[in-house]
Order: C-alpha cells, then sequence, then structure tokens
C-alpha cells in the first residue's frame, strides 16, 4: 500500500466574481507540490493577484476550494493559514514601527509566545541582513529593505508554503538577484514556493513549474524544461561588421532588417546554430555580436497569452446565434 | 481627533555591536529554516495560540499609546483641564448649587465620562483605520488570529487609554473639587463598560471606513452632541418637555448619570436603566463587529 503526501497546494474550480459584476477567475484548478518552486505567470488583470488573494483569505472566493497540505479551508481555516506565509505585492508594513517588532508581532499573530517570537525575528532579520536595521523606523527602509523585511516577516512562523506576489517588482537587479538567492535556499530549505512576476527571466531562472493565467483561465501548467521546449522558433539579433541595406538571403532562414542597420535571423528547434554559420559565410556576411532577440519564455508566454485570447474570441458566447 | 501616528518615539534598542555590520541578505548562514520550526510542528493548543495573538494585539495597542503620547495621552487632559478652569472659579460660582452640589461638582463626573468614551473610541477607530489604509492589517488577515481575538486585542488598547485618561482627569479635577467617590467600585464598572462599547463602536467605525473623513464623522456629528446633550452639564430635570423626554434615547445620559452616581451618590436615571443599556450596547455591538470581521466588510474584497 502506498501513502501518498497531499499536494502543497490544490485550488479547484476557483472562481472570484467582484461586487462591480467583473468575473476575475473562472474556475482554476491547480496543484503545487510538496518542494515545488512553482511559478504563476499571467498579464495584468489575469488574476494572478486574485488568486493569490483568495488562497491567503485577503479576498472572498465566490466558488471553488482550496487545500493547503491536504487541509480544506472550508473545514480548518486556521489549520491552513498556520502553513502559509504571504509576501504581498504592495508594500504592506506599518511604517511606523521597528522591523523587530514587525517580524515578532507577526509571530505572535500565529500563537508564538513573545520571547520566543523575538528571538524568531532576530534570526529571520539576520538571515534577510537586516539585523542592523531592527530598531529603525521601517519608513526609513530603502525599498529592497521594505521587500526583504516583508519576506522576513512572512518567514518567522515558518511556513510549509510561501507565496510571494511579484517580490521584486520595483527593486534595483542587485537587490533582484540577491532576492533570489534567498529564494532559492529558502526553497532548498523544503519551502514550498509560489511565485507570481511579471519578469519572465526570473519564472525561467527560478521555477520548476510553471503556471499561466490569462483572463481567469490557467492556459498552460507544465514543468519548465517542457515549455522552453515547446518553443518552434527562435529568433536572434545578429550585428553585422558593416550595417547592411537590405535582409540577406540565407538559405534555409527567415531574415528581417532592422532599422540600425543589423538583422534578425529565426531558427527552427532542432537546427543547429552551425548551419547559420555556415550560411554567413556563404553570404560573406562578418557578423560582430550575435543575442536572442527576447527572452525565451517570453516568447512562448505572449504566444500562449495570444492563443488563448483568439480562442476565447472564436468561441460563440451562449447569447450568440451561430449558424 | 488623533492624528495618524505623524510622529513617533525614538528607537528603542541601540545597535547591538556583536552583530555582523552586513545590509544584504545574508545566505551564508547555516539553514536558518531549522531554527524556524513551522508553528504547525509544535505542541500548542489553539486556545493558547489565540490568547498569545490576543496578548501580542494588546501589547502592540498599549505600546502605541504610551509611544505616541503626546497625541494619545496628552491633549484630553488639556482640553478637560480647562473644562475645570472655565466652570470652577470663572463660571461655577456664578451658576451655583445643581441638587446639592457645587457646579464643578456637579459636572465634573461627565466630564470625565466624556474623556473615557470619546478616547476609547478615538483609538480603536484611528489604530485600525490606519491598519486598514497602511494594509498593514493584512498581518492579521493571513494569520489564524480568531476575529474575536482582532476586535478584543483593539477593544483592550481603546479601553486602556480611555481609562487611563479618565483616572489622569479625574486626579485634576480633584485639584478644582472635592469629590466624595461614593461608590467607588460602581464608579470604576460604569467607566470600564462605558468604554468597552466605545471601543466596540470604534471598531465598528473603522471597519465601514473608506477614508479619513469617514473616520470624523461618526465622533464629529454623532459623539459630541450626543455626549453634551447627554446630562453632563445639566440635570434632565431641569428640561421642559418634549425635550426631557426626547434625552432619554440618548445613552450617554444613563452612562453619565451612573458615572455620577457612582462619584456623587446622584443620578437622574434609574442604575438597573444604565446598566442594562450598557450591557445592550457592549452585546449588540460585539455581535456587529464579529459578524463584520467575519464577513470581511470593510477590509475584504
Amino acid at each position: 500500500m502506498s501513502i501518498t503526501t497531499p499536494p502543497a497546494l490544490r485550488l479547484r474550480g476557483l472562481e472570484k466574481t467582484y461586487a462591480n459584476g467583473v468575473q476575475a477567475l473562472k474556475g482554476i484548478d491547480l496543484e503545487v507540490h510538496h518542494g515545488e518552486f512553482f511559478g504563476l505567470l499571467g498579464p495584468n488583470g489575469a488574476g494572478k493577484s486574485t488568486t493569490i488573494g483568495i488562497i491567503t483569505s485577503l479576498i472572498n472566493r465566490s466558488g471553488g476550494s482550496i487545500e493547503v497540505f491536504g487541509i480544506d479551508t472550508n473545514e480548518d481555516l486556521e489549520g491552513a493559514k498556520r502553513l502559509v506565509g504571504v509576501v504581498p505585492q504592495e508594500i504592506n508594513i506599518n511604517q511606523f514601527e521597528q522591523p523587530l517588532h514587525i517580524v515578532a508581532q507577526q509571530a505572535g499573530y500565529y500563537g508564538i509566545p513573545w520571547r520566543e517570537a523575538r528571538e524568531r525575528a532576530g534570526e529571520c532579520l539576520r538571515w534577510m541582513g537586516l539585523w542592523d536595521k531592527r530598531a529603525t523606523m521601517s519608513r526609513t527602509l530603502s525599498g529592497g529593505m521594505k521587500r526583504r523585511l516583508m519576506i522576513a516577516r512572512a518567514l518567522v512562523h515558518g511556513p510549509r508554503l510561501l507565496i510571494l506576489d511579484e517580490p521584486t517588482a520595483g527593486v534595483d537587479i542587485e537587490v533582484r538577484r540577491a532576492t533570489w538567492s534567498l529564494l532559492e535556499e529558502i526553497n532548498d530549505a523544503g519551502t514550498t514556493i509560489i511565485l507570481t512576476t511579471h519578469y519572465l527571466e526570473e519564472a525561467e531562472a527560478l521555477c520548476k513549474q510553471i503556471a499561466i493565467i490569462d483572463d481567469g483561465r490557467i492556459v498552460k501548467n507544465t514543468d519548465t524544461r517542457t515549455l522552453l521546449s515547446q518553443l518552434v522558433t527562435e529568433t536572434f539579433v545578429l550585428d553585422p561588421m558593416q550595417a547592411l541595406a537590405h535582409a540577406p538571403a540565407l538559405p534555409g532562414f527567415a531574415t528581417r532588417l532592422r532599422e540600425d542597420g543589423s538583422f534578425e535571423v529565426d531558427i527552427a528547434r532542432g537546427v543547429g546554430l552551425n548551419k547559420l554559420f555556415h550560411a554567413l559565410d556563404h553570404a560573406n556576411i562578418q557578423v560582430s555580436s550575435m543575442r536572442n532577440k527576447a527572452n525565451r519564455l517570453e516568447e512562448l508566454f505572449l504566444g500562449l497569452v495570444e492563443e488563448s485570447k483568439e480562442r476565447a474570441a472564436s468561441t460563440p458566447r451562449p447569447n450568440e446565434v451561430t449558424s | 481627533m488623533t492624528k495618524l501616528e505623524a510622529t513617533e518615539g525614538q528607537n528603542e534598542m541601540a545597535p547591538d555591536p556583536t552583530q555582523p555590520d552586513s545590509t544584504k541578505p545574508n545566505a551564508t548562514r547555516p539553514d536558518p529554516m531549522q531554527t524556524l520550526r513551522s508553528v504547525s510542528d509544535q505542541q500548542r493548543s489553539r486556545l493558547s495560540e489565540g490568547w498569545v495573538a490576543f496578548a501580542t494585539t494588546v501589547r502592540r495597542e498599549i505600546h502605541r499609546v504610551v509611544r505616541i503620547w503626546p497625541q494619545t495621552l496628552l491633549p484630553p487632559v488639556i482640553t478637560t483641564c480647562l473644562y475645570f478652569i472655565i466652570f470652577g472659579p470663572i463660571l461655577g460660582d456664578r451658576i451655583g448649587l445643581m441638587h446639592g452640589y457645587t457646579y464643578l461638582q456637579y459636572v465634573t463626573p461627565g466630564l470625565i465620562m466624556m474623556a473615557v468614551l470619546t478616547n476609547s473610541y478615538q483609538n480603536v477607530v484611528s489604530s485600525f483605520f490606519g491598519a486598514k489604509f497602511q494594509h498593514h492589517i493584512e498581518e492579521m488577515l493571513v494569520s489564524p488570529m480568531s476575529s474575536e481575538s482582532i476586535l478584543l486585542g483593539y477593544a483592550v488598547g481603546g479601553v486602556f487609554r480611555g481609562l487611563v485618561i479618565g483616572a489622569v482627569v479625574g486626579v485634576v479635577a480633584l485639584l478644582f473639587a472635592d469629590l466624595p467617590i461614593v461608590h467607588p467600585v460602581l464608579t470604576i464598572a460604569v467607566a470600564v463598560l462605558t468604554s468597552v462599547a466605545f471601543a466596540f463602536g470604534g471598531f465598528i467605525n473603522a471597519m465601514v471606513a473608506r477614508n479619513f473623513d469617514d473616520i470624523t464623522i461618526v465622533p464629529t456629528f454623532v459623539l459630541t452632541p450626543l455626549t453634551m446633550l447627554g446630562g453632563v452639564f445639566y440635570s434632565v430635570d431641569l428640561l421642559a418637555e418634549p425635550w426631557r423626554t426626547i434625552s432619554y434615547a440618548n445613552p450617554i445620559l444613563y452612562m453619565v448619570n451612573a458615572f455620577r452616581y457612582g462619584i456623587l451618590g446622584r443620578s437622574d436615571m434609574p442604575l438597573a436603566v444604565a446598566f442594562g443599556v450598557l450591557s445592550l450596547f457592549i452585546i449588540g455591538f460585539y455581535l456587529v463587529a464579529v459578524w463584520m470581521l467575519r464577513r470581511g466588510i470593510g477590509i475584504r474584497s
């Protein structure tokens, strides 16, 4: 007899219709397994933050069910909340409190006695590199420090599932990279992580599993490698030693001239770059540099969202007459 | 009206020189997640966790009141002292006796009660609305805290502020007037119950408030008129009909008179009715506030 571990998170038919009639979620089904680093991607207004809000009970759902490590939130919401830590998109710390108090109070809300709460808070602040700032007013912290303070606050009760809603939005690249390292460390320690982000490079770098949400529906849910393997073509930008007047004719490759004299080449999946270099040699074009036109995941993401919109547009509405 | 914490106290803790001076995330520590054992692994009863969460909220609220004392404690004391000066040496001697007491003796219980109820109300409304406005109320909403713990935690903060101000005003009043305090236990009981009722009322106001105007409407247009017309400055026996009968619909009239009975041994209203009104308001406001919290009215989409 095998013992099956319940997933860290299971959403079934999650629906949300706001008071103004906007249907933000149209039946989300999702499973996030224990220990995963899961990315939830989608354009603005797709339903990412609504999904996170419902999971963390900041938004009331209209339908569906949520299970956290097998605990149904309809039956034991408090038990489920114990297992979850959340870092919201907006800065939501008390600007007039000190970081040590903010984090220790959060531990207290989870029932951790004050002395232990302060020890845990100190531990979290040291981990996030904020120990020296523990007694300063939180409104004086930089944007990156406030983000780290929110991560410290979310970790203080030792959650098994950490949910981060765009944790690196608006922070500089150095802080973003440092945050990535932290998140990887947290995940390596066994905490399941769900991340929503606008930075697709972030999802590609961190997430082992990715779901794409658009218009309140999951349009793709697979592991990152499989998702990237679905790329049919990749586009590269090549800078010639001498600016070109027109797109070069390279047999087997589609090319387009760019305004700055460089040109784009589409390379089908499975076609080696050597073939391109051979074609360039044959056409006597010397190239000084070469780069990806866009992030690979970004290309795929845009394609999937576009596909989803086209499908939605072609689906007849219930009150439409079809012939 | 208490402003949202515009100025705050100084840092309480000096930096620890023994700790590494790092302002970058520290990825070299040995597995901090081992230290941060999950609360779900610890053997604590939910009752004990609920108590700790409640105590944490109380500690935070009391800390807030004390930390910003120039905004929370000082202004009402100064205002009430001005009342004592005006109704004592300046006007009181010209008004003469009221039911056998000097005018200052007669109005002092009402002035103390006015300070208690307005400050209990304002503390909760400003603190909870401030938390909503800055969104850090979400800290509590994502935690397993019960609605009751949240409400009672805020209410105790309001009661603390109301009673501290009431006590300070009472001590100052003793400098101006001779107060016999005929029934001390009753006096304290009425002050506490009134404070609780208005703390719950402030909580409901904060929940439905959408902007700063909404937290000033009730104190300005409801609380102040009801208090001024609630027998603080006069006996309802002096009113002609229909004003006397209309005054009986004012709940604050009963609270002020019960408190006056505790201090002077004289009330315009039956004590049992006063306690009945207080109980009704406490239970009613409590149930409404808990229902609103559970439904997420004003705090959840």
